[in-house]
């Protein structure tokens, strides 16, 4: 095998290139912000390894398309009961109103590379020591190498009083949960707009996918409001769970002053704990003790935890930030597992600092497949990723912010002095409605 | 290294537009050839025709701007910065050519068809 020699993460000087070779340039910015790689190998390694993929959602699909690109004779198994695939990050263009309900769904079935084999069943348990998964109904699948992609569990019981059956009703909304969820959440929230009132938005005080999504659609329900004549007899409150609005402090900063500009009501150091859906009172965890916020239309993003196959495993943390909530223990540079290094962790899974957003998985695919790729070649890959992530931070309909970060809270733009990060912009709107999910969708069948 | 490939670049733009690309490529090829045929044939540009293509050029690239608002559901009045008026260019001024070529293409192999291609200018 030839192993592939990467570059720094972000290709920026490629990106610029690419920018301005492109007539399209919105385009060729769209391309570029999602992550454009390189052309494929040549050659693939020649093996006879057993891999099992658990989960085949974003991370579980692209790494299925990758290995079976990249290797020649592999048994690669991927397990997951679910037919729809959901491209997760449309559920708050639906809840919008800028998407019809479908708009997120596919079918799992359309990005399965023809050599890899789908177990239509979830894995029910996994052991590393013997180095096997079992599926929910018996099925032991033993592995030489395991990739764990599971993902995220919505834990709406931790909510007290929440009823996932009553979203859509009586002003409860909550994205998250399903594409069905996120337009009966429109509905709602276009019910809302029409009337006024009080809008209460939160996140969740635990890890969560995509940590710029409470904040858009905060900024999408103002920008209804507006356009439908009733935010000055409105309020919108957003209740954040830490001292913070965003993970990075520039970022922070950034929509601290948006909030101010567009006369949000921002509440620090608010966790979540419980909803009374006849009152419509959320409750909330403060310093000062329990405090009760009453509203007219609520976003609720209930807490979120590793998915249960793991954190009942001995794969997750066992000290730290990501013990609690069950996130697996990979290096984060490599996401390989700490304790057993044939077993990697890609995706919402992975226990690692920032980003559990779809620009992740992009980058952390390639690097954990050059990895695994190069044990099974007895090489070694100097593939490391550097926590990259993106979002797309709409800031009202028509402009977004296009936020891109590493692990160290740089930011870390791919059009430097063309695309400001913290600029909201035409063009990152324009990428975010129609170039990611194309991109996205290129990226689980591994052509970007 | 990591650098761009041109066949990410297809590959994003087929997801984006399905089989609309083939055809739009194919109206862009038909277009190219056609406006070459026709310059080849007449030896030179004919200037009223080039006029007319060139009005046309400009309502085709308001046409392109208004396709961009409705696909991305906004429009250039949400133009927030310099690179979004660049942007904004951009279409105008790829509707403008695109529609121009087109339709000096469409306009000039009509006439020659018909018999009315300008002479060519005499050579030697």
């Amino acid at each position: 095998m030839t192993p592939r020699v990467p570059g720094p993460r972000g290709p920026v000087i490629d990106r610029r290139r690419l920018l301005q070779m492109s007539a399209a340039g919105a385009s060729a910015a769209a391309l570029a912000a999602a992550g454009v790689l390189p052309a494929r190998p040549a050659r693939a390694v020649e093996t006879s390894a057993r891999i099992v993929i658990v989960g085949a959602g974003a991370a579980g699909l692209s790494m299925a398309s990758r290995l079976a690109d990249r290797l020649d004779g592999a048994t690669i198994t991927i397990v997951d009961a679910r037919r729809r695939h959901l491209y997760q990050p449309g559920f708050t263009l639906v809840a919008a109103g800028l998407k019809d309900k479908a708009y997120p769904i596919s079918r799992t079935e359309d990005y399965l590379p023809r050599d890899v084999e789908w177990i239509e069943e979830s894995a029910e348990e996994i052991d590393p020591e013997a180095r096997k998964v079992v599926t929910e109904e018996g099925r032991e699948i033993a592995y030489d190498y395991l990739v764990v992609a599971a993902g995220i569990d919505l834990d709406y019981d931790a909510i007290d009083g929440m009823e996932t059956g009553r979203i859509g009703q009586e002003g409860l909304g909550s994205h998250y949960h399903s594409p069905e969820a996120a337009w009966a959440t429109w509905r709602e929230m276009s019910r809302f707009t029409q009337l006024g009132g009080t809008g209460l938005f939160l996140r969740p005080a635990t890890e969560m996918k995509c940590a710029g999504a409470p904040l858009k659609y905060t900024f999408m329900t103002d920008d209804w409001l507006r356009r439908r004549g009733t935010r000055e007899k409105s309020t919108i409150i957003y209740a954040a769970h830490s001292g913070s609005l965003f993970s990075v402090p520039i970022v922070h900063e950034k929509v601290r002053m948006l909030f101010q500009d567009r006369g949000f009501d921002a509440r620090y150091n608010h966790v979540m704990t419980g909803i009374d859906l006849g009152k419509k009172e959320a409750v909330f965890d403060t310093p000062d003790g329990e405090q009760t916020i009453g509203y007219d239309f609520i976003n609720v993003i209930p807490p979120m935890r590793a998915a249960k196959v793991v954190r009942d495993s001995p794969l997750p943390w066992q000290e730290g930030p990501f013990a609690a909530d069950g996130w697996m223990e990979v290096d984060k540079h490599t996401l390989r597992h700490a304790r057993y290094p044939n077993v990697f962790g890609v995706g919402d899974i992975a226990g690692v600092p920032k980003g559990k957003t779809a620009a992740s998985v992009k980058w952390q695919v390639p690097v954990a497949a050059d990895h695994l790729i190069a044990d099974i070649a007895g090489t070694t890959s100097p593939m490391s990723y550097d926590g990259y992530t993106s979002c797309p931070l709409i800031t009202q309909m028509g402009r977004a912010m296009l936020v891109e970060f590493d692990y160290d809270n740089n930011l870390t733009p791919s059009f430097p002095g063309v695309v400001a990060p913290l600029e909201e912009l035409w063009v990152t709107w324009v990428m975010k409605t129609i170039a990611l999910k194309p991109t996205y969708i290129a990226m689980l069948r591994g052509d970007a | 290294m990591e650098s761009f490939d041109p066949a990410v670049f297809l590959a994003v733009f087929l997801e984006m537009m399905g089989s609309i690309f083939w055809v739009l490529l194919a109206v862009a090829l038909l277009g190219l050839a056609g406006f070459a045929w026709v310059v080849w044939r007449e030896r030179t540009l004919h200037s009223r025709r080039l006029i007319r293509a060139e009005i046309l050029g400009v309502l085709g690239g308001f046409g392109a701007l208004a396709l961009m608002a409705y696909v991305t559901v906004s429009g250039f009045t949400d133009a927030g910065g310099p690179v979004d008026w660049l942007l904004i260019g951009v279409i105008w001024g790829m509707g403008l050519v695109g529609t121009t070529i087109l339709s000096y293409a469409v306009m000039g192999v009509f006439d020659c068809l018909t018999g009315r291609c300008a002479e060519r200018p005499q050579t030697g």
